[in-house]
């Protein structure tokens, strides 16, 4: 059984993402200390809130150098939320400085669209290509989202599903080893569970 | 494309779900737990616990349900109900609710929206309302507090927009006209504030028939539909109103 590391940075509640663990039957811990999460197989990384305050909380732990190191060791990382935001260059939420893990913008939903902001409830996720993340599961499958920045990676190789809301834009990312979810698995019912279940059965 | 939601509410005293007529005389239907766990079977998109339990005492009951519900089902949900201060919202966000519900607390104390939001998110704080027709009143409606028993000097909508302003993430309207008459829920009041509102906006109260769910999120505007009686006592199934809702166009999550 692998062992997956949650990593606790104070942004967000890590309750739900730890009763889900729990239910796919995962070996898990909670940390917030690089020396315990380094000792892991597998590695989740949740966030909500605001991209410069998570950035800020990440450094103060020494979590972002980890971040990268963990990445760079090849082992497979699973981005949540605020997760799929932090990963790229920068954020347009306060010109925040990202851990540019790969290169992209997290940008803000249009403002006076019409559109109400944040983006919250229910939307259909169309993956692209063939998805380990999203294996048996039927396109346009809904999920669970709140946010109002959205991840937009250079590359468009990096982009595994998209989702529509009043513009089409990265509902997962995936590059190497990392993956990504702008959506909540761990509130998306039987289906974001089928997404635990296959990162942490399939890898990146 | 962003699916509506239906919303299923649970008001939970002592631990048990009831179902009450306009605010009065509430009946015990359940177990808030099993009822959850079968709910989330049904393909609800996220349930309400409304803590209506009278004694402060009681209290840890309910942060007991939350602890056993966030257990069982992987869909958002919120806890209201004497949500008070930021310890109140701390405790239920904690025991796993993805979002606390304030409303006569909130009138009271407007700020304690600003600080939850600050702390905890806007996603989080969920501006609950009670409101009954009144022409006095500029958007023709008028809070009440104290579940539905004080009326308040507040205007329905400058109230709704003041809490946005504040931090609040969404707002559930409920009609205290149209609550528990299964007569189908306030267009006018749903509309006014989901078209003015730039958060989600939850219709509640009066619903009786899917036909009020496909009224209220398609005239009324709302982005989601709460429901109780109508799967609590009246034999509806979420599955089956939601595919009733499929059949009129409106689109929602099915499975």
């Amino acid at each position: 059984m692998k062992r997956v590391g949650v990593v606790d940075y104070d942004a967000g509640n890590l309750t739900s993402v730890r009763t889900a663990l729990k239910y796919v039957e995962a070996e898990y811990i909670i940390s917030s200390q690089p020396d315990e999460l380094e000792n892991t197989d597998t590695l989740i990384f949740p966030g909500v809130g605001e991209a410069g305050a998570a950035m800020e909380k990440l450094k103060n732990r020494g979590l972002d150098k980890f971040l990268r190191d963990y990445f760079s060791s090849k082992r497979p990382m699973l981005g949540i939320c605020l997760g799929s935001q932090i990963v790229l260059s920068t954020s347009e939420e306060k010109e925040t400085e990202c851990l540019g893990l790969l290169s992209g913008v997290a940008r803000r939903f249009p403002r006076n669209s019409g559109l109400k902001v944040p983006h919250m409830g229910w939307n259909q996720v169309s993956p692209v290509g063939t998805s380990l993340l999203f294996k048996d599961i039927p396109d346009n499958t809904s999920f669970y989202f709140v946010h109002s920045y959205y991840p937009d990676p250079e590359e468009v190789s990096a982009v595994i599903a998209r989702s529509e809301y009043g513009i089409t834009f990265t509902a997962a990312l995936k590059k190497d080893n990392l993956q990504a979810v702008q959506f909540h698995p761990e509130k998306s019912g039987k289906w974001g569970l089928k997404v635990l279940h296959n990162f942490l059965t399939e890898g990146a | 494309m962003l699916q509506k939601r239906v919303i299923v509410c649970l008001d939970v005293k002592d631990g048990k779900t009831t179902k009450g007529v306009r605010f009065k005389g509430n009946i015990e239907v359940g177990d808030p737990v099993e009822m959850a766990e079968e709910y989330y079977r049904q393909g609800v998109d996220e349930l309400v616990f409304y803590d209506i339990t009278a004694s402060h005492e009681k209290r840890g009951i309910m942060i007991d349900v939350v602890r056993r519900v966030a257990e069982k089902i992987f869909i958002p949900f919120a806890v209201g109900g004497g949500i008070a201060s930021l310890d109140d919202m701390r405790r239920v966000i904690l025991a796993g609710a993805e979002k606390v519900s304030v409303n006569s607390q909130a009138v009271k104390n407007p700020q304690i929206i600003r600080q939850g939001a600050d702390l905890f998110g806007n996603q989080c704080i969920v501006l609950g309302m009670d409101a009954a027709k009144d022409d006095t009143m500029p958007s023709g409606y008028r809070v009440y507090i104290n579940g539905g028993r004080t009326s308040t000097e507040l205007d329905a909508l400058e109230w709704a927009q003041r809490a946005v302003e504040l931090g609040a993430g969404e707002v559930v309207i409920n009609s205290i006209d149209a609550d528990g008459t299964r007569e189908g829920y306030e267009i006018p009041l749903t509309r006014i504030l989901s078209t003015s509102l730039e958060v989600p906006v939850v219709a509640s109260g009066g619903a009786g028939s899917s036909s009020h769910l496909i009224d209220v999120l398609t005239d009324g505007k709302a982005d989601a539909a709460l429901i109780a009686s109508m799967v609590h006592m009246q034999g509806y199934t979420v599955g089956g109103i939601k595919n009733d809702l499929s059949k009129a166009g409106v689109p929602v999550r099915l499975d």
